[in-house]
């Protein structure tokens, strides 16, 4: 049934991880003395872009969720600006989550917010590509046996491992080894980073190993 | 014999509390020091003993230098100066090695191998303990008698330049210091230019009589770049010109007063060959220490090789060079080269008081010390020096003479080296049988807890102890045996003295019964677990039970704090660990509630049965995970509905926004107090508050809070203790404002600032009374089975009381956390624990997650210097031992104790099955066992750690502390327990 889907999937996928990396060699050729831990904002900022970039296309592309009705143009227009105040939202929670979790609530907010700005587009941007502006839709994908399409389910993977991610990339911050990577946010954004691409790596193969046993309401 | 788990689980931690009482005393060996040390200004220097006729010689000898300058070289290693480095290097030092005026001798460093500790050991000739830094914990100044004190004492001046651990250490001892910070190791050549510049100006002045020098940047050259990079060598270079230079201004003085003066040479720890220190590689323990003196003269010919001497021998070289009683604690003996230049009465004479202060030191400490060898010696060779004296006086025959007193000066050398021997031998080396018996035990009740798991938390809480038939088996008493025989050889053959072999033979026996029963019960537990397996495999058609994601979390965040105990930085920040696991706690919390709130509505059957699976499971899981108890409650499993449906309106909208409230409160109570190390410099609230400016700001927010505490505890108080608690939290005001902390309104100045001791007492009056009332009311429902409500309402009380007496020994700025742990317990039991229906195992981890983040968030930190020592004055007019440790205990603990009270007040009042309370007593004592006896492995095997006596041991001290708490904790638990089946 659904290996056409699956390349799909892994195909979306590895264009996305080619943006991440893309954002990590093409702005050497532009900008001088860029590097992703000295000019980290900046990677940061080009990094959401492609990937948000990439993202929108694939969605344009691709269609996971064909069975959206025609609508007019108006409506179009008002569900993207919904769109984008879901996350503007998600960014200002996300960093609400951050400063709870002890990150400094005056100094360094820039470097916190486009943290936030960078989770969002790894989690926040394929749910609203994909769902969206739905709240339940959010929550039904994200309890237990509530996908309905390889597509979800790769979305929950993806955007759980990217929050594992930077759960993780706090870790090494109170260690004493001076590193450079170790100062705020740098260890959390890598981490979250790795898991989002972790996340794109292991989702396909995933679905591809359990294949037999994925059985979807709607399929 | 049948055991409820509860009691079992207190049994076990009583044991526990044993081992690591073992582990911690072989672990931390009790230091030498002499008792005496208060009034050594007044103690006479020993006479010169004499035989019959009294000696006129009963002062001390005058000074053999004028002056005495230090070079302490940092990480100075041997071969730096006596090897082909040295050769290459230090033209200068190596010509006066060879052929100048000077004894070299290879001074070996004893453990740790850091700079503080072996400046400590430089200067008092003692071995430093960590008990000792426990021992003085306000001051970091070193309180020990040393000779910096003494030469203070003595009118010297002393001038200092150097590492700036020295000005800490000696803080008003020096009349001229530059402290220079060993902060950035990168920088090697500005840490030494601060020293050398001053060098010119001193040298030329002639008013001080010791000088000290501490140069850092070979040290930082070694961390940066090892022993073998080219920058030693330049470095080496440099400190050669220096020594020349000072040793040539020395000498030309010298033509001008005649008198010789010293200058020492020496380094504090070698280098590996790594570039590091702190561990005991030859490389790290063998540093060079040259004396130079033109007292030394030597014909040609003479040729010295560098000796092999300690460390702690400097001490009393310099004290007896100085004309200095020598240190009391030192173990070290004189350098002998340096006095052989004197005439023979002088020799003996400094032998003789070196030897009456190690015996002295050797009788304070070791109880059978006449039987020791050292002390023998030393008597034999005082008589034979009262002859020589006896000799001396008649003017006898100098060839007699002679020759006796060279066989006095052997007896002499031979009882200092005995001497010094077996006392360095008392605190140099960890006492590893008694750690490994301690290791022992906690580890056989950890094993024995965690086999229990599946019994201990089913739903009837009992289980079944096999502590009678072991007793009368064949592999007990063959264990016991073997254990014994062990017990013997390692005595007999121990070379170091040990504790555990100090024990008289029937304690020794008995805990190897213990250790052996432990044993016995394991093995038949495990048996019982392996048949069991068996049978289960054979009936496959046991349903699986599913963990929700808490559990998970749970059981991973348990695993990873374990985990990080083996980080040094991890131990550091370890309050970093906790907030992050409670913030985690509450997100999924939040996650869960959500979860439960919105998809409910939404009628999607599937989601939520699976839900409510996870929620409810109402298997016994047979998990081999230490924490996860699926635990089956007959009332849970009948009303499947959770009672969020219930709720309307506005306890809906609490619900949803509890969560983020907590989280607020935690993050509001970070920035209260920065503990921890990397960011404990960071500006925090607590420190605004304290600061005279804001002594207003801050009186309003100690009445602000002591209100708060009033609403929040008294509604489940009788009317009696609602009285006591406004009265005692109103004395509580009264009593800061009496020894000045908060301000009353109409108060302008705060004048008179007393020790408030009568406000304290009349707190603590109110505080028993609370606690008394609440015992009364336990007894009451004792009697009077029927009445459940009595014995909420007197868990309450006793609860209060803990609160009250919190309140009064916080520091005012402290009083918040009070309150906002307060508020965090109502929210959780309203709006979280009681719609969601966790069962008592998870409930009891939350509680000891949050007890564990409270206890940071108060203040404290891994290490010793943050224990409030002013909290067991509170109250008492004179120092006290007993109350003053019960009340700094409580106050460092306060925030475990408090939730672990409130867990029991909780699961009591919340939930009526009865075997909630064993439960949670269960896995509280697991909790706690469990990181214990990990990290005692870890401080096993780290025990030759950089970190062990900074980070390390004190952690451990922290947790030896908390097991005992734990095991009170415990014991209430079960007495609480206890009255519960019975009515």
């Amino acid at each position: 049934m659904k290996d056409t889907d699956i390349k799909r999937l892994l195909y979306t996928h590895l264009l996305c991880i080619f943006s991440i990396i893309l954002s990590i060699f093409i702005p050497s050729f532009f900008l001088e003395n860029f590097s992703i831990l000295e000019t980290h904002l900046t990677w940061l900022c080009i990094c959401s872009v492609f990937v948000t970039a990439v993202n929108l296309v694939l969605y344009l592309v691709v269609k996971p969720n064909a069975s959206s009705k025609r609508s007019s143009l108006s409506y179009k227009v008002a569900r993207f600006l919904k769109c984008c105040i879901y996350f503007l939202m998600s960014c200002f929670f996300f960093h609400v989550i951050f400063v709870l979790y002890g990150a400094p609530l005056i100094e360094l907010v820039l470097e916190t917010f486009l943290f936030a700005v960078t989770l969002s587009t790894f989690t926040t941007v394929p749910c609203l590509c994909l769902l969206g502006p739905n709240i339940k839709a959010w929550l039904r994908v994200f309890s237990r046996n509530g996908v309905t399409s390889i597509w979800e389910n790769s979305l929950q993977i993806t955007t759980i491992s990217s929050f594992i991610g930077t759960w993780l990339g706090a870790f090494p911050i109170p260690l004493d080894w001076e590193r450079p990577w170790q100062v705020w946010p740098i260890s959390c954004t890598l981490g979250a980073t790795f898991g989002y691409v972790a996340g794109l790596v292991i989702s396909p193969l995933w679905i591809y190993w359990n294949r037999k046993q994925l059985t979807y309401k709607n399929n | 014999m049948r055991l409820g788990s509860g009691t079992f689980a207190a049994c076990c931690v009583v044991i526990q509390v044993l081992g690591v009482a073992l582990f911690l005393r072989g672990f931390f060996p009790a230091p030498v020091r002499s008792s005496s040390r208060t009034e050594h200004q007044a103690e006479p220097p020993a006479p010169e003993p004499s035989a019959g006729d009294r000696s006129n010689w009963t002062k001390l000898p005058p000074p053999l230098f004028r002056k005495v300058v230090i070079m302490l070289i940092d990480g100075l290693r041997d071969d730096f100066v006596f090897g082909s480095k040295g050769v290459k290097f230090m033209p200068y030092t190596t010509y006066l090695v060879e052929k100048g005026a000077s004894h070299s001798f290879v001074a070996e460093a004893k453990l740790p191998t850091v700079t503080m500790p072996r400046i400590k050991a430089l200067m008092t000739g003692s071995l430093p303990g960590f008990i000792d830094v426990v021992r003085n914990l306000n001051s970091p100044a070193l309180v020990e008698d040393n000779v910096i004190t003494q030469a203070k004492a003595a009118g010297k001046r002393i001038i200092f330049y150097g590492d700036e651990t020295w000005v800490k250490l000696f803080p008003k001892h020096f009349v001229e210091y530059d402290g220079t910070t060993s902060f950035f190791v990168s920088d090697y050549t500005e840490v030494d230019d601060n020293v050398t510049r001053h060098l010119d100006k001193v040298l030329k002045r002639g008013d001080w009589d010791v000088l000290i020098l501490h140069y850092l940047g070979l040290d930082h050259i070694g961390h940066v770049s090892g022993p073998s990079s080219p920058l030693i060598g330049h470095k080496l270079r440099e400190m050669d010109s220096i020594l020349m230079k000072i040793h040539t201004s020395l000498l030309s003085e010298e033509r001008e007063t005649l008198v010789p003066n010293l200058l020492v040479l020496c380094g504090d720890h070698g280098m590996s060959e790594a570039g590091g220190h702190g561990a005991s590689s030859v490389e790290e323990l063998n540093t060079a220490l040259i004396l130079i003196s033109s007292a030394f003269e030597r014909k040609p010919g003479d040729i010295r090789r560098p000796k092999h001497v300690q460390q702690t021998d400097l001490a009393a070289t310099l004290a007896i060079g100085l004309g200095l009683p020598i240190p009391g604690n030192s173990v070290g003996s004189l350098l002998f080269p340096t006095v052989e230049g004197r005439p023979v009465r002088e020799q003996l004479r400094f032998l003789h008081l070196n030897a009456v202060q190690l015996s002295k030191l050797l009788q304070e400490n070791v109880p059978s010390y006449t039987k020791e060898p050292g002390f023998e010696q030393f008597k034999m060779s005082e008589r034979l020096h009262g002859n020589w004296i006896r000799l001396y006086l008649e003017e006898n025959n100098s060839e007699v003479l002679f020759n006796l007193g060279a066989k006095v000066r052997r007896q002499y050398l031979e009882a200092l080296r005995t001497l010094s021997l077996s006392l360095s031998r008392q605190v140099a080396q960890y006492d590893i049988y008694s750690m490994l018996v301690g290791t022992v035990m906690v580890l056989e009740v950890l094993v024995l807890l965690l086999i229990s798991i599946p019994q201990a938390l089913s739903s009837k809480a009992e289980l079944e102890v096999p502590l009678w038939s072991p007793v009368f088996s064949l592999l007990f008493y063959l264990v016991f045996l073997v254990l014994s025989a062990l017990h013997v050889i390692v005595c007999t053959s121990a070379e170091s003295s040990c504790y555990f072999c100090g024990l008289s033979w029937l304690t020794a026996g008995g805990v190897m019964a213990l250790i052996s029963a432990l044993l016995c019960a394991v093995v038949s537990a495990l048996a019982k677990v392996f048949a069991d397996g068996r049978l289960l495999r054979k009936n496959p058609a046991h349903p699986k039970a599913r963990w929700s994601e808490l559990d998970v979390l749970i059981l991973l965040g348990t695993l990873g704090h374990v985990l990080s105990l083996g980080a040094s930085s991890f131990v550091e920040e370890e309050h970093q660990t906790w907030y992050f696991l409670i913030n985690t706690l509450c997100l999924a919390l939040c996650h869960e509630l959500y979860r439960n709130c919105f998809l409910r509505d939404d009628c999607e059957p599937q989601p939520c049965s699976h839900v409510e699976q996870g929620l409810v499971s109402s298997e016994p899981a047979l998990s081999d995970g230490n924490i996860h108890c699926n635990v089956s409650e007959p009332h849970r499993v009948s009303k499947s509905p959770t009672s969020l449906d219930t709720l309307r309106g506005y306890e809906k909208w609490m619900v949803l926004a509890s969560p983020w409230v907590i989280l607020t409160c935690c993050r509001l109570l970070r920035s209260l107090n920065q503990t921890g190390v990397q960011w404990a410099h960071r500006p925090d609230l607590g420190h605004w508050l304290t600061s005279s400016d804001h002594k207003a700001e801050l009186s309003v927010l100690a009445a602000l809070s002591l209100l708060m505490i009033f609403v929040l505890v008294q509604r489940r108080c009788s009317l009696t203790s609602k009285v006591a608690m406004a009265l005692g939290l109103l004395g509580v005001y009264c009593y800061r404002a009496a020894i000045g902390n908060v301000l009353f309104p109409w108060q302008r100045d705060s004048k008179d600032i007393s020790k408030g001791v009568i406000e304290a007492r009349f707190v603590h009056v109110f505080v028993l009374g609370i606690l008394f009332t609440g015992t009364k009311d336990l007894l009451k429902s004792q009697v009077i089975a029927a009445d459940f409500t009595i014995k909420t309402v007197g868990l309450w009380e006793i609860y209060s009381g803990l609160v009250l007496l919190a309140a009064l020994l916080f520091r005012p700025h402290n009083l918040p956390v009070l309150v906002l742990s307060l508020l965090i317990q109502t929210l959780m039991t309203k709006f979280i624990w009681k719609p969601l229906r966790h069962d008592a195992a998870e409930i009891t981890i939350m509680h000891y997650w949050f007890g564990q983040a409270f206890f940071y968030f108060q203040g404290n930190s891994n290490n010793i210097a943050t224990v409030d020592v002013s909290a067991g004055f509170v109250g008492l007019d004179t120092y006290m031992e007993v109350p003053a440790a019960f009340l700094t205990a409580f106050a460092t603990f306060a925030g475990p104790v408090l939730w672990a009270s409130h867990l029991v007040s909780f699961l009591s009042t919340e939930t009526h099955s009865g075997s909630a309370l064993s439960h949670a007593c269960f896995c509280y004592a697991l909790t706690c066992s469990f990181p214990v006896s990990a990290y005692i492995i870890l401080v096993t095997s780290l025990r030759h750690h950089l970190f062990i006596w900074s980070v390390f041991s004190p952690k451990l001290l922290y947790e030896g502390m908390h097991v005992l708490i734990t095991a009170a904790i415990c014991v209430f638990f079960t007495a609480m327990d206890q009255t519960n089946t019975k009515s």
